[in-house]
């Protein structure tokens, strides 16, 4: 409760959740308009561009819409759990933003409010508990439809949760090895002390997580679970009207509680940048800026305007993630598959754990040698990373990971076709 | 192998480059999100331009007295491919032919244009247009009097300004 009254907790706490629940909804909202325009962009189109200006009404029309159609169910479905399905997939989107610190902290009256609705101690882990929950409204949504493709979407959902999750704990790993705390509040605080955002020091970390994060979120380049072109709509066939936007509510609160992981673990969070007066970090009872040298920590400059600027850089950061995905979608075609698991398990998996080895000595000798956690510790793991990310974009560069599934098919032929003496070339056509 | 066929070779598996193929593609995307080739009309506000030759719904010329120019000849009816034009003509006390019947059903016509280059007295035209939608079907055949107050342009047998194309 830090030094707030109890009565100034509780009422600075719904005032809390109702503007984060509130503005995490209207980003949504926001972003089923921003993706069809982004779409439309890239695609030399203009997209929704009729209600209000700019289309900016968009949103509430389709909401309209979809409150109007008709809710459809297969006679078939399993209902209790065809109802469950969107709440399940809804649902822990929305609650993970609950942990993610989104502004310095705003001095009151009545004392000083920090910027985050829940400062749970365990923040990343009830972040890893509650995400993955997600994939169970998928699953749930996609058996309970009774039909073959909802069915494999579901099947797909879970195949690939369970295998980007490894990488995806493995990634946030590293960063707590660095952090040495899962309290999300104390990460931008180390990154803020560190002098270091840590995509410098962890940016293979960093790489592994975003990559996953794309899987967990069922976002193209990863979007298995739906793949329209196979499966018609996936997971989400037989659903219909307010269920069905359910799901993409879902998706895109879920893409927005991502980017704003990434922000926070790799980017520093609300941190602002070559600025210190920012810095606060709650320390044995007081709101502190840092430490002098012999120690004694040093009061925290805490205004009104630093809570409004370092929440639009937190935004700023955010919203660049938000587009990263949104861009990253309208580029890259689905994957296969099988070159899914295969990236999952044949890549993620041995460099996340590779790099982890990497970091884990990396660390214990800087420690060891009794550098001070600061610039050149810094510096030592940014180059130790660098190399790492090096090697890494350079293996994945070699085309081993996904070459065409008929590349070694084609090596068997040629090598049959050169034993009965035919020149490669006159083998059978290969298209 | 016919000649036809276009044979593309793929890249051999262990050559190609997913990562920096993705690279290019993302930033050809970026190019265009930043800077898009607008090649849509925004329709209501911004038309399209129609050729001079487009052959759209049909228009009847009338005379300076309001009376169809329309001989009754019977001419297009019988060339009309898609047999949609309905004519029953009249004589009055000079010896005058005109239509007493004339429909176009819109919906069977493949705007063809020979009705036009068949017309003797250039009286039944194809027209540049296209908004015709209506709520029901009946609207669709065209009769005289709806023909004749047809107000948009013509189309031209062929471009003025392209005399190949005749």
């Amino acid at each position: 409760m830090k030094d707030l009254s109890t009565t100034a907790f509780v009422i600075a706490a719904t005032i809390k959740v109702l503007v984060v629940f509130g503005g995490v909804m209207g980003v949504v909202a926001l972003l089923t308009l921003l993706e069809r325009r982004i779409a439309g962009f890239i695609q030399d189109r203009l997209g929704p561009n009729r209600v209000g200006p700019w289309g900016i009404l968009q949103p509430v029309a389709d909401g309209l819409k979809n409150f109007m159609k008709e809710e459809n169910a297969p006679a078939t479905a399993a209902q209790p759990y065809f109802l469950l399905g969107p709440i399940i997939s809804l649902a822990p989107a929305l609650v993970t933003f609950a942990v993610i610190p989104f502004a310095a902290p705003l001095p009151t009256p009545w004392g000083v409010v920090d910027m985050i609705v829940a400062d749970v101690p365990i923040g990343i882990l009830y972040i890893l508990a509650l995400s993955s929950l997600g994939v169970y409204g998928v699953v749930m949504g996609g058996w309970a439809s009774n039909n073959k493709y909802s069915f494999l979407g579901g099947l797909r959902a879970s195949a690939q949760m369970v295998s980007y999750e490894v990488a995806l704990g493995l990634a946030v790993v590293i960063v707590l090895m660095l952090a040495g705390n899962v309290t999300i509040t104390e990460m931008v605080w180390q990154q803020q002390q560190l002098n270091f955002w840590f995509i410098f020091p962890l940016s293979l970390a960093f790489i592994l997580f975003v990559i996953s994060a794309f899987a967990e979120t069922n976002r193209l380049p990863f979007d298995m679970p739906e793949a329209e072109s196979e499966l018609v709509g996936g997971f989400h066939t037989e659903y219909s009207g307010m269920k069905y936007a359910m799901y993409p509510m879902g998706e895109y609160s879920h893409m927005v509680t991502s980017s704003a992981l990434m922000a926070t673990l790799f980017f520093g969070g609300w941190d602002i940048p070559f600025w210190t007066g920012d810095d606060a970090f709650f320390y044995q009872g007081a709101w502190i800026r840092g430490f002098a040298q012999d120690g004694t920590p040093l009061a925290a400059n805490l205004a009104w305007w630093k809570t409004l600027l370092t929440f639009g850089a937190f935004a700023v950061k955010t919203g660049f993630f938000i587009l990263v995905y949104i861009w990253v979608r309208w580029t890259v075609p689905r994957f296969r598959y099988d070159q899914i698991m295969q990236l999952g398990w044949k890549v993620m998996l041995p460099s996340a754990l590779a790099y982890l080895m990497v970091v884990a000595v990396t660390v214990l000798a800087l420690d060891q040698m009794n550098v001070p956690y600061g610039f050149t510790f810094g510096l030592v793991l940014t180059v130790v990373s660098a190399i790492c990310t090096g090697i890494f974009l350079w293996g994945l560069d070699r085309g081993r990971t996904l070459s065409g599934a008929s590349a070694t098919a084609r090596e068997r032929l040629r090598a049959r076709s050169q034993k009965a003496g035919l020149d490669a070339s006159t083998a059978p056509a290969e298209n | 192998m016919p000649p036809t066929v276009k044979v593309v070779r793929r890249p051999e598996g262990r050559q190609t480059s997913y990562l920096r193929a993705t690279l290019k593609g993302m930033a050809l995307t970026f190019k265009h999100m930043v800077n898009p080739k607008k090649v849509t009309l925004e329709y209501p506000e911004e038309r399209p331009e129609l050729s001079p030759r487009w052959r759209g719904t049909h228009r009847m010329e009338v005379h300076a007295d309001g009376r169809p120019k329309c001989v009754a000849c019977g001419l297009c009816p019988t060339v009309c491919p898609a047999n949609c034009i309905r004519l029953v003509g009249g004589e009055d006390d000079q010896g005058n032919r005109y239509p007493i019947v004339y429909e176009i059903d819109e919906f069977r016509c493949i705007f063809c244009g020979m009705c036009q280059e068949v017309c003797p007295v250039e009286a039944i035209h194809v027209g540049v247009h296209f908004e015709n939608a209506e709520y029901t079907r009946e609207r669709f055949v065209y009769d005289l009097d709806r023909l004749m107050e047809q107000d948009h342009p013509t189309a031209l047998l062929w471009d003025p300004s392209d005399p190949e194309s005749e």
